[in-house]
């Protein structure tokens, strides 16, 4: 994966399948500690113990289809050779947290790239789930949270493609305050 | 600055102008490949190009959606078009600079977009 947020794209399929209704992505900052951790919590049909502790190998998937999952495995890669972990909780019927920190200072972090395009892209195309991506740095936070915006939206679909545009816009606008960047 | 009371406006906007969805059978689908595989390989932008183009053409009758691993994961990204009556058409490698041509030719205009097929690049 040449982006975190692909990592986070492919991580938050696996609530979708696990049948989550809602889905927590939270991408947090520490910057005195050279910190970055990422979390996706569903509330999904969630693993045994013993699932769980197979998930970590490849070789290991509930799918029919095939019998290679490479999800996980490269995520936990990705935090590692940085000097960070990943660790998973999760209990059958109630559901999956998975998290990641990356230590942000080596030279094998993997940049966390367009995270924008990933919520934007499971929100429409999975509009009868609720999403909340939250964003923090240092203490300072922002959300974008389905539930929020379906009240207001009433009957107008998550997908419609003047909605899509609006949440990019949200989003980019509200990182870009939150890093220090442009503020309008 | 963007501001949730905006979405307040956009659903007025939306409601008005918003006719019957055609997303039953007679619709074109388009679905992309978003298992690990895909997403590795680049299925994010090209699944952002299709919507944009979609968007950008205000085509009606046409849906993309995600599916899991197609099964041929050195071609992918891939991408599957449905056209009602018609056989599946499945688009390999695919890039956000094929994407223009395919909403073009194929979605558009009904002719399918030979050398970017399965067919064409699987040896």
């Amino acid at each position: 994966m040449r982006e975190l947020s692909l990592n986070i794209l492919d991580i938050a399929q696996n609530s979708i399948a696990a049948g989550a209704s809602l889905t927590n992505i939270e991408v947090a900052e520490d910057t005195a500690k050279h910190e970055l951790t990422i979390t996706v919590r569903d509330n999904g049909c969630g693993m045994t113990a013993e699932q769980v502790a197979n998930v970590l190998d490849p070789f290991f998937t509930t799918r029919t289809t095939r019998k290679v999952g490479m999800g996980i495995p490269l995520f936990k890669l990705a935090a590692e050779q940085t000097g960070g972990c990943l660790k998973i909780e999760s209990e059958k019927g109630k559901g999956t947290t998975t998290s990641a920190v990356f230590k942000t200072d080596s030279i094998d972090f993997t940049p966390l790239g367009d995270v924008t395009s990933t919520v934007a892209i499971l929100i429409s195309m999975n509009t009868d789930r609720d999403f909340i991506y939250k964003r923090s740095r240092d203490g300072e936070s922002f959300v974008l949270s389905t539930v929020e915006m379906r009240e207001i939206l009433g009957g107008v679909p998550l997908n419609e493609p003047e909605v899509v545009q609006w949440m990019k816009d949200y989003i980019n606008e509200q990182t870009n305050i939150l890093l220090g960047g442009v503020n309008q | 600055m963007k501001s949730l009371a905006e979405l307040q406006a956009i659903k007025e906007r939306t409601l008005k102008n918003m006719t019957a969805r055609n997303d039953s059978e007679d619709a074109t689908r388009i679905v992309v490949g978003m298992a690990t595989c895909g997403i590795a390989a680049g299925a994010r932008p090209v699944m952002n190009a299709f919507t944009e183009e979609l968007a950008r053409r205000s085509l009606k009758g046409v849906t993309v959606s995600q599916t899991g691993c197609i099964g041929m994961c050195q071609y992918e990204p891939i991408v599957e078009v449905f056209v009602p009556g018609q056989e599946k058409v499945t688009y390999v490698q695919m890039t956000v600079e094929k994407v223009a041509k395919i909403v073009n030719d194929h979605i558009v205009n009904g002719n399918i977009v030979t050398e970017y097929t399965v067919g064409a690049v699987a040896k």
